[in-house]
């Protein structure tokens, strides 16, 4: 077997060790038991720090499915966190605020979008399809910034959390950190069976030689455009969160800033893993809140250490511990 | 009146082109050659203007900053090839994307730590002050004729170079098949490092050069950076022929779009409307530009690679 097949055995459990199915149980263990933390602690900016970890989580687990799992690159991905982020916003000024229209609306918005520019950008390859996401991501960018009933640059504030079924759930910040947890959860759980699935053994066949997954029979296009649908519909959840959480949108949500940092997240917890996409999130957003309070250009740390991660580490932060881990004698 | 305005914002379009161009031709050459995709090389154009700056309050004259910040610049991007780059050719781009966003990071905010945050100015040197009168009593700045004459030189030198010597045959070689290149005897790592340090020098000159007109300050490379990438992805990557197209057909689209975005939507809507969705269309055109070339031709206008 070569190299990328043991990997690809490797990843879809054949040879996995059994310490790649106990970090998602850490991970969420973590997660739930954080808020407790928080209040022993009297540190409750934890809390906001970790809703926020958790909500471009969500976008980055889908946008993992894309980069690692089919092996495309959307630069353009911060977009559809915007249109269900958008999607919540507008509808909350026209007087509609309830999540049991709002986020239906937000994720099919965003499926929409992925479905009509996935047709197009499908059509190319490499860093074009990287540019051509972009492309789009900046459409979208350039609308919402001429949206002036809705705030256009400024952005737009939303009255008040949504409610569910008319029962003000939302309200707390920790009653919202567990429906974000569970929002992660559903979507990592999802990711996690439909890579496992039939599907996901095409999508990865078709990122390892597309060229011989049309021989054989599939359909290479319409697998991948599927995926683009679900990983766009997944970055509306990721808005709808978003949006409830800061109760505010705004252009810059879908900058093209945003959508690198979404695959900066992903790159450095680990591509292709799922659990790297959340890690990399909580070590990128860890980063920035720890870094930019001790030093006012905390860039001029983190860069380099970016720069380290892809020298010596490869695989991300998974494949370093992975690499620890062995290096201490347990593989 | 409208003529004229016309004519000014084509001379503009073109000064916006060349100076993409400038910086599109490093990015599409080390891209190409190298498959390399460096998200820093719009640093170097901020670099570039950074360094003017520094140098002129040094030697108090614009060509001799010039001259010493390329020199400058050159050996920065040397540097940074030996210390990050080199390493990077191997990976896939992913790494290579997250790698050189790192440094993009370190750069932008580490001329802030130098410099500060505050936008630096660069006067324009002398003897190129003012305005010119063009043909029908129009005035149009010097300097800024300037820009579009030297980029058009480097264009027509950088033709010149890759279309009659032999480091270009190999370059051009190299953007159609580098492995070839390599087993046929060629060095390829130096032709990676002339290449690199060359499209290294052109971006830090565009920035040199449009210091004078604009301000300086941390971040002024990201922008421009993206419409780099825009204009190698329509001229096709690895065509510098495609490159200079592309980049005058951006710098005119986006140019023209801005200014007469907003008439021509009021002669179909009304002025309120044109007025809100004028400056977002007019944003929007070089990216529906690039949607529908890479629709229609999914590896740009001018495409080197058979694959």
């Amino acid at each position: 077997m070569t190299g990328a097949a043991l990997a690809a055995a490797g990843r879809s459990g054949l040879l996995r060790p059994r310490r790649d199915r106990v970090l998602p149980w850490l991970i969420f263990l973590a997660f739930a038991l954080l808020p407790l933390l928080a209040s022993l602690l009297a540190e409750q900016y934890l809390v906001d720090l970790v809703t926020r970890v958790m909500i471009f989580a969500v976008a980055a687990v889908a946008l993992d499915l894309l980069v690692g799992y089919a092996g495309l690159i959307s630069f353009g991905h911060a977009a559809f966190v915007g249109l269900g982020a958008y999607a919540v916003g507008i509808l909350s000024a026209h007087g509609i605020e309830d999540a049991l229209v709002s986020l239906p609306v937000a994720i099919a918005v965003s499926m929409l979008f992925a479905w009509l520019t996935g047709i197009v950008c499908l059509r190319t390859k490499g860093a074009y399809f990287i540019m051509i996401t972009l492309a789009f991501g900046q459409m979208v960018y350039f609308i919402a910034t001429s949206l002036a009933p809705y705030g256009g640059d400024n952005g737009l504030t939303i009255a008040a959390r949504n409610t569910v079924a008319g029962f003000s759930l939302l309200k707390s910040d920790r009653a919202f950190y567990y429906v974000t947890l569970v929002c992660l959860l559903g979507t990592y759980l999802f990711c996690r069976v439909l890579v496992a699935s039939r599907f996901g053994r095409v999508l990865r066949g078709t990122k390892e030689n597309a060229a011989r997954m049309a021989t054989i029979g599939f359909t290479v296009r319409r697998f991948q455009l599927i995926a683009y649908v679900i990983s766009g519909g997944l970055g509306g959840l990721s808005g709808f969160l978003l949006a409830n959480s800061t109760e505010f949108v705004s252009p810059a949500f879908m900058s093209w800033q945003r959508s690198g940092e979404l695959i900066v997240m992903v790159i450095l917890g680990g591509v292709g893993t799922l659990d790297g996409a959340i890690i990399g999130t909580a070590a990128y957003l860890a980063a920035e809140e720890w870094l930019s309070g001790m030093v006012e250009n905390w860039q001029v740390i983190f860069g380099p250490l970016l720069v380290l991660v892809v020298l010596f580490a490869r695989g991300g932060l998974i494949g370093l511990a992975s690499r620890l881990w062995r290096r201490l004698g347990h593989a | 009146m409208t003529g004229t305005l016309f004519l000014v914002q084509v001379l503009n379009g073109l000064q916006l082109g060349v100076l993409l161009f400038l910086i599109a031709a490093g990015l599409t050459l080390v891209f190409g050659v190298m498959d390399f995709i460096n998200l820093a090389h719009g640093v170097q154009y901020m670099l570039g203007a950074y360094l003017a700056v520094a140098f002129y309050g040094v030697v108090g004259n614009f060509l001799a900053a010039l001259v010493l910040a390329l020199i400058a610049a050159l050996a920065f991007g040397l540097l940074l090839e030996f210390l990050v780059f080199r390493h990077l050719y191997d990976r896939d781009h992913l790494d290579q994307v997250i790698a050189t966003f790192g440094v993009i990071l370190f750069l932008n905010h580490a001329v802030r730590v130098i410099w500060g945050a505050a936008p630096l100015t660069l006067p324009v040197p002398d003897g190129f002050t003012g305005s010119v009168v063009l043909m029908g009593g129009l005035l149009y700045p010097v300097w800024r004729l300037v820009i579009i004459a030297s980029g058009l030189a480097v264009a027509a030198g950088l033709y010149g170079l890759v279309t009659f010597t032999r480091i270009g045959m190999l370059v051009r070689a190299g953007a159609t098949n580098s492995r070839m290149v390599s087993a046929l005897g060629i060095n390829i790592r130096r032709l990676f490092m002339i290449v690199f340090g060359f499209g290294t020098m052109l971006a830090g000159f565009a920035g040199i050069m449009i210091a004078p007109i604009i301000s300086v300050e941390p971040g002024m490379g990201d922008n421009i950076l993206i419409l780099a990438f825009v204009v190698i992805v329509i001229g096709g990557i690895g065509s510098i022929r495609g490159a200079f197209i592309a980049a005058l057909l951006i710098g005119l689209v986006d140019t023209l779009g801005r200014s007469f975005s907003i008439d021509i939507l009021r002669l179909m809507m009304g002025p309120s409307p044109a007025r809100m969705a004028g400056p977002a269309i007019a944003s929007m055109l070089i990216y529906v530009l690039m949607a529908v070339v890479l629709y229609l031709r999914p590896a740009g206008l001018f495409p080197t690679r058979g694959r």
